[in-house]
Parts: C-alpha cells; sequence; structure tokens
C-alpha cells in the first residue's frame, strides 16, 4: 500500500466507527423497543383531522434557481484551488488566464444582480 | 490480497449496486440517495487512483450541489406513482424500439473500437511523485489547455443567464425594502402633527399647513 492511502487510513477508521455508531442506534431500537403496532398510531396525524393532503407537493421554481447558481459559484471557486497551488509556477500567463475566467463569470454576476436574481420576491 | 484490492473492490461492488438501484428504485427520492452513494464510492475509487482533488471536488460539488439540485428536481416534479405504473405499458413498444437503435449503435461503436498504440503504456505509467495532485492539475489548467479552461467559464455563464432567463419571474407590485430611501426619510416627511381644538374633532379642513408649521 502507498504511502498516500496510508494517508487516508485515519478516515477509514472515522468511517468506520460512524458507520457502527449509525447502524447500531438504527438496529437497536427494532430489536429492543416494545412494539405493538395499531392504525390510529400509524396512520398520519394532522391535528384530529385526516390528513387533508399528500406530503408531496410543488416546490417553488426559485429553490432551483438559489441552488442552480450556488452550484456555479461553487464550481468557480473549485477551479481557484489548483491556480493559488501553483501560483507562482504558471506566471503572468496563467494569471491572466484566471482573471479573464473571473471576468467572464462576473458579467453573470453582474447580470443576476441587475436582474434581481438574488432577491427573493 | 492487500488491502488496496479489498476497497477497491468494495468501493466498485457498491458503486455498481447503487448505481444499478438508481435506475431501478420505485421511489425517485431513493434514486437520487442511491446517486449520492454512487457519487461517495466514485470519489473512494479516485483516491485510490490517487487523484485526491478530484475526489474531494467530486465530493463537493457533485454530493453537495448536484445531488440537492436533483433533489429539487424530483420535488417539482410532483410524481403520482400510481399514474406512473397505470401508463407504463403504453411506453414499451416505442421505449423497446429506442433501446434496440441504442443497443444497435453502441455494439457498432464498440465492433470497431481499437486501442491507441501509446494507451497502454500512458495508463500504466507510474503516478508522479515529485508534484502534488493540485500541483499537477494548476501545472497544466491554466498554460498548456488554457483554452477548455475559458471554454468552461463561458458554459458556466451560459448556465447562469439561461437558469436566470428560465426561471425567474418577478411578481408584478411587490413592495421592496430600499434602505437608502429609509435612511433619507426625515421626521418632517414622515409625520405632521396638528393642533385639536376641544370638541371640534379633527376634520381634514382642520389640518391646515400653518398648524403643522407651528408644531414642527
Amino acid at each position: 500500500m502507498s504511502a498516500l492511502l496510508q494517508d487516508y487510513l485515519p478516515l477509514v477508521i472515522f468511517i468506520a466507527v460512524a458507520l457502527v455508531i449509525g447502524l447500531a442506534l438504527l438496529v437497536a431500537p427494532f430489536i429492543v423497543a416494545f412494539q405493538q403496532p395499531d392504525p390510529e398510531k400509524l396512520s398520519a396525524y394532522e391535528c384530529g383531522f385526516n390528513s387533508f393532503d399528500d406530503a408531496r407537493m410543488k416546490f417553488d421554481v426559485r429553490f432551483y434557481l438559489v441552488a442552480i447558481l450556488f452550484i456555479i459559484f461553487d464550481l468557480e471557486v473549485s477551479f481557484l484551488f489548483p491556480w493559488a497551488v501553483t501560483f507562482h509556477q504558471v506566471g503572468a500567463f496563467g494569471f491572466w488566464a484566471m482573471m479573464l475566467f473571473l471576468g467572464v463569470l462576473t458579467i453573470g454576476f453582474i447580470y443576476e444582480w441587475k436582474k434581481g436574481a438574488l432577491e427573493w420576491d | 490480497m492487500t488491502a488496496a484490492a479489498v476497497f477497491f473492490y468494495l468501493f466498485a461492488c457498491i458503486l455498481v449496486a447503487s448505481a444499478f438501484m438508481v435506475i431501478a428504485s420505485k421511489n425517485p427520492v431513493h434514486s437520487v440517495l442511491y446517486l449520492i452513494l454512487a457519487f461517495v464510492n466514485a470519489s473512494g475509487l479516485f483516491v485510490m487512483m490517487g487523484a485526491e482533488f478530484l475526489a474531494m471536488i467530486l465530493v463537493v460539488v457533485y454530493v453537495g450541489a448536484v445531488a440537492v439540485l436533483f433533489l429539487f428536481v424530483v420535488m417539482m416534479l410532483d410524481v403520482d406513482f400510481a399514474e406512473l405504473k397505470h401508463g407504463a405499458l403504453q411506453y414499451l413498444p416505442v421505449g423497446m424500439l429506442i433501446g434496440g437503435i441504442f443497443l444497435a449503435e453502441l455494439v457498432m461503436v464498440l465492433g470497431s473500437w481499437a486501442i491507441g498504440p501509446g494507451v497502454p503504456s500512458a495508463i500504466t505509467a507510474p503516478i508522479p511523485t515529485n508534484v502534488t495532485n493540485t500541483e499537477a492539475i494548476g501545472l497544466v489548467l491554466y498554460t498548456r489547455y488554457v483554452y477548455f479552461f475559458e471554454v468552461a467559464g463561458m458554459i458556466l455563464l451560459v448556465a447562469m443567464i439561461g437558469a436566470i432567463v428560465l426561471t425567474l419571474h418577478h411578481k408584478a407590485r411587490v413592495k421592496r425594502q430600499s434602505i437608502s430611501a429609509q435612511n433619507a426619510r426625515t421626521p418632517q416627511m414622515a409625520m405632521k402633527v396638528a393642533k385639536v381644538r376641544t370638541g371640534q374633532g379633527l376634520g381634514s379642513n382642520e389640518i391646515s399647513s400653518k398648524d403643522a408649521g407651528e408644531a414642527a
């Protein structure tokens, strides 16, 4: 096993411990807890009424807009990481390449701001 | 079997199984959750190959953002399961026709597939250890592949503008907060003090500008 993978040993142990604890908490109630199911107990409770509607309802499309704008800037930041690491090696060309990239996305950001996409209503 | 091989088979098996469950599970929300599991295992495979940066970006971008987007889409679809099962059979002939066409295309593509002469040596070449993973990407991405990098920026711009054009509809006559207008307000602009004489009440003609001027 290479040195790189050995660095990940703590992560593997962490995930294993988290898995064991999570599964134990999930499985233990099924084994230990007292269960006596009843149709009234298992039905959805809505303040004493029968439930009016399905729990699935249409989301507003504006949530989608917020999420997609978030992803775009998330990707922009992820492009900045290798650039920051190799800042001295890529030189002026790499610097201006990134400035052009950021400039293009800043145009989009200004458009978004002026259109009012960052406002909720 | 070494530990690395054990982990490779663990990640690969869970990846294939969860990818199958994405298309097999009835509930679309469960499909998205299996998709997240597939992404996490794919990032595990990236780590096994030594591509740490790609693995972390896969977790951050795909699990953190794209999966949330998929969940929104699933929630927006408003799927009626009974109706879905009812109409599934009538689309079967068309679906089989399209599936057959795709299968024929895949057979034709894979039939004429040939591995290039330099590929086996490139795949089996040892990963250079003198630069870190992120550094290796950065050294080529902003110099040699700068055209693709800028195209990626353009695509992100198109995605941003497209999403805004398609989904942004402002309601008419919504009152928005204007902070500069709020800060510019003075007591004189906002209120008027009227002298009310006993027994006469506050008729509209009683509030004269003279009274307001005296009070101010």
